[in-house]
């Protein structure tokens, strides 16, 4: 065989190189997609919704009139709904990380555990709803409860604390375990006073954006409270309640324009938490890295 | 050295330095590579024979901030020059790497990987097996050429490698220390090859292994790294004369293994 | 100084140690009760419902209608309005999603990347209720501009909003399986001069298909199981339709449709909604599964 020459190869160099643009072209186009749309939803959301953004909006009860309607029922519920699904999911999310990156022995039954985690993170959020109707609402004769919404949003969201935990877990160096047990301190003093500190960080970041997710989701909350018309403040874990992304539903389902423009303006404030926490978030993550990478 | 830009001279650096960011890589490299011939780049780690080695065929513009000066002539040609596509350079300028790298796919189309993006208009099946042939590893695989290239040993993958690599013909292979990830047995095989396969290409062989290219390599680049300076070239000439009477004091401290 | 005299005796505390784990213990047993209470829940009351509707009759009958009279309760219509919504959102979702992940990891220099990736992560956050607003009032008054008969309820702008919706999650699969390709094959392909558009397409994505299909199951996956967007824009007619056009409804929607009635515990209708439920989490838990399944067999390359 003789060396390259051009007859038995046909490069091409020219249309390969066009094809390349064309394809460079194309993927530009493909994110674009994304991001316009994010961009599109956000201007639609302040242009419908932001005159309708005032005090007596954030302090009113829902009513009729969509002139004198307000999310404050919504608000307070889910700051209550919040607080409560975090006080249920973040210690158990940690003690499960703990368990399973610093205790878990290689056997049978952790197999099921991380596939059955792994599994539970796909289950749809409604089917959740189920569960705490079921078990819950009428089997543990809760109610339709601000505490039935709470322990069914915390099941929802064990998975993704679990799964952040781990890492921040996994994140820690070994070494400085290894210093802390030749210094000798015992197995739950290492977790103590090395891992958790080492984790926190990491931990805090996962907790919070796990939250936030809790705090979107409309589905399995309307599958426990249902669609009640709530003009009162709960004021302990048994009352009924709603929350902001029902109330956002609520309106967006009435054909008036009025409420849709009500809703966007619960929309502004959903996502303004919403964004707020994910900032956070951010903020916590980048402080941790910086301070790791020194 | 600009006086060894002989007529057969594949490819000549002059002045090349090469930065990563701030940090200088590579100082004023001159030297002349000749055809059909097997030139090793040997130094301790760091002194940039690697970086030099990737210069021969622009796979430095892969790191976005490495920035090469200087000049590299192909043929004569300006290797970054503004008209030339490295794409373009990258198919007659071939290159195995350190640890052998082929792709998830069967024999048959790793060798034929290249043979389809440059366009062959010839028989693959052909093609596939000359190279392999030529690899010396024909007999080992013609009987399973659509399995999987992973099932492979480790000497065999490096060969199946230089196959790809010699599938498309080029004029220059680049080999970065082609044996350093196998066993004594497939290192000489390797060796054996690349022997054979200068009657066809020019080799650039990097090396860690001095007794590699005493065994191997027609002439021997010996490059050292200070931190002042960067990776620079200390003397260049031919194996034997490195090997049994460097001119440079340092180039003998190191074959004799006073430092590494 | 005598520091060591003055540490306390140090008893051996076993018990705060194994009390500890067995803590800790507990904490993952959860999880595992989490899974059983699904079942529980929805196995004990979809079992009266198949006490009074054949099995068979559920899964193969082509009318569903539970509370207007004549009943039917054929469940095949609320799948195909499920399985056409997530096919539209497939159509948006999988290719622009896989290019997204192509030029994250293949094009995207790192400034680009570090703007692009928080987008995408906010795209994911955006709650759906807001997805289903946007499907609403935008989405649809603009395709209706196009297609006037159009409903106002329609499959095709629940089954776009939703691709949108799920791009960051093809994307950022893809990305991870992509980015897990050993960097030397990058360069093996570059060395043999090929274009950056044949080293995406010829070496990097072949190596990570795997990863990559696993991302496409689990989207489809989650757009199945997703609410209220479909409830919100996709209407709450039952119907066995491939018309774009026509206002269906989903096995999600139906679910949310009921329990806003708060259904009177027990009775046959409150039943249907853990039928449909189960039947979806038998659905996604299959796809969940295999795409977990392609996943591991990926892994196993390098």
């Amino acid at each position: 065989m003789s060396l390259q020459s051009n007859k038995i190869f046909n490069s091409h160099l020219r249309s390969r190189a066009i094809r390349g643009m064309v394809f460079y072209g194309i993927c530009l186009v493909c994110v674009c997609i994304g991001i316009a749309a994010l961009g599109t939803l956000l201007v639609q959301v302040v242009s419908d919704g932001w005159s309708w953004l005032t005090w007596h909006f954030l302090s009113d009860y829902p009513s009729r009139h969509p002139e004198e309607a307000g999310m404050m029922s919504a608000i307070f519920g889910t700051l209550w709904v919040m607080a409560m699904t975090g006080i249920f999911a973040v210690p158990v999310g940690i003690g499960s990380a703990m368990f399973l990156e610093e205790y878990a022995p290689k056997n049978k039954l952790m197999q099921i555990v991380e596939i059955n985690l792994a599994n539970l993170a796909g289950v749809p959020s409604i089917v959740y709803g189920l569960l705490g109707l079921a078990v819950f609402v009428y089997w543990m004769n809760i109610g339709r409860t601000a505490l039935a919404g709470s322990l069914t949003l915390a099941l929802l969201v064990l998975p993704v604390i679990i799964l952040a935990s781990r890492e921040a877990v996994r994140a820690v160096p070994n070494a400085h375990r290894e210093a802390a047990y030749a210094l000798g301190a015992d197995k739950w003093q290492v977790i103590r006073m090395v891992v958790f500190p080492g984790a926190f960080p990491g931990i805090l970041t996962g907790s919070i954006l796990a939250l936030s997710r809790a705090i979107g989701e409309a589905a399995p909350v309307i599958a426990i409270s249902a669609l009640v018309y709530i003009t009162f403040i709960p004021t302990s874990p048994m009352d009924r309640f709603t929350v902001m992304p029902i109330q956002i539903y609520n309106w967006v389902s009435r054909p008036q324009e009025e409420f849709q423009n009500l809703a966007a303006a619960g929309i502004i404030v959903l996502l303004v938490v919403l964004l707020s926490m994910n900032a956070l978030a951010i903020f916590l993550r980048n402080k941790y890295q910086t301070k790791s990478d020194e | 050295m600009n006086n060894m830009t002989s007529p057969k001279s594949v490819l000549n650096t002059s002045q090349l330095s090469v930065y990563y960011g701030s940090f200088l890589a590579l100082k004023n490299v001159d030297m002349a590579i000749q055809a059909n011939e097997v030139t090793a780049l040997i130094g301790p780690s760091g002194c940039g024979k690697s970086t030099l080695l990737r210069c021969f065929n622009r796979m430095n513009d892969l790191i976005p901030d490495a920035v090469v000066e200087g000049k590299v002539l192909f043929n004569g040609k300006d290797l970054y020059g503004s008209e030339i596509n490295p794409t373009e350079i990258r198919s007659r300028i071939g290159m195995v790497f350190q640890k052998p790298n082929p792709f998830p796919k069967s024999i048959f189309d790793n060798v034929a990987f290249g043979l389809k993006v440059n366009g062959y208009t010839g028989k693959m099946d052909e093609a596939v097996e000359w190279a392999l042939r030529q690899a010396a590893l024909w007999d080992e695989v013609s009987d399973r050429l659509k399995k999987s290239a992973l099932t492979l040993s480790g000497g065999q993958q490096q060969r199946l490698c230089i196959a790809r690599a010699i599938a498309v013909q080029p004029e220059v292979i680049l080999m970065d220390e082609p044996a350093s990830a196998l066993d004594p047995i497939a290192t000489l095989a390797i060796e054996e090859l690349i022997r054979e396969l200068k009657q066809l290409y020019t080799i650039v062989i990097v090396t860690h292994n001095m007794q590699q290219a005493a065994r191997v390599a027609d002439k021997t680049a010996f490059l050292m790294v200070d931190d002042a300076r960067g990776g620079y070239l200390v003397e260049y000439d031919a194996t034997s004369k490195i090997f049994t009477n460097p001119s440079d004091s340092r180039t003998e401290a190191y074959i004799t293994g006073r430092f590494s | 100084m005598k520091i060591r005299e003055s540490f306390p005796e140090r008893a051996e505390n076993p018990i705060s140690g194994t009390i500890v784990k067995y803590l800790f213990f507990l904490c993952v047993l959860i999880s595992l009760l989490t899974t059983a209470g699904i079942l529980y829940s929805l196995l004990s009351q979809a079992i009266g419902f198949f006490f009074e509707v054949p099995l068979i009759d559920f899964l193969t009958g082509t009318r569903w209608a539970p509370i207007l009279k004549p009943q039917a309760y054929g469940v095949l219509p609320l799948v195909c309005g499920t399985l056409l919504v997530a096919a539209i959102a497939a159509v948006v979702a999988l290719p622009v999603g896989l290019a997204t992940a192509i030029f994250l990891s293949e094009y995207a220099p790192d400034k680009i990347r570090r703007i692009l990736k928080p987008l995408l992560e906010i795209l994911a956050g955006v709650p759906t209720v807001v997805y289903g607003y946007f499907a609403l009032t935008f989405v649809t008054p603009q395709l209706q501009k196009l297609v006037p008969d159009m409903l106002v309820f329609n499959a095709l702008s629940a089954g776009l909003v939703m691709g949108i919706m799920i791009i960051p999650m093809v994307s950022s699969l893809s990305e991870d399986a992509m980015l897990a390709v050993p960097r030397s094959l990058r360069y093996a392909a570059y060395a043999l001069g090929s274009t950056r558009l044949e080293v995406s397409l010829k070496v990097v994505v072949p190596a990570a298909l795997s990863g990559i299909i696993a991302s496409f199951i689990i989207a489809v996956s989650r757009a199945i199981g997703e609410t209220m967007l479909v409830t919100l824009a996709a209407g709450a007619t039952p119907r066995m339709t491939f018309n774009v056009f026509d206002s269906i409804q989903t096995m999600t929607a139906y679910i949310v449709q009921l329990s806003l009635g708060e259904a009177p515990h027990g009775s046959l209708e409150y039943n249907t909604i853990f039928a449909v439920g189960l039947l979806l989490f038998v659905m996604t838990l299959i796809m969940n599964v295999i795409g977990h399944l392609v996943v591991r067999r990926w892994r196993e390359v390098y």
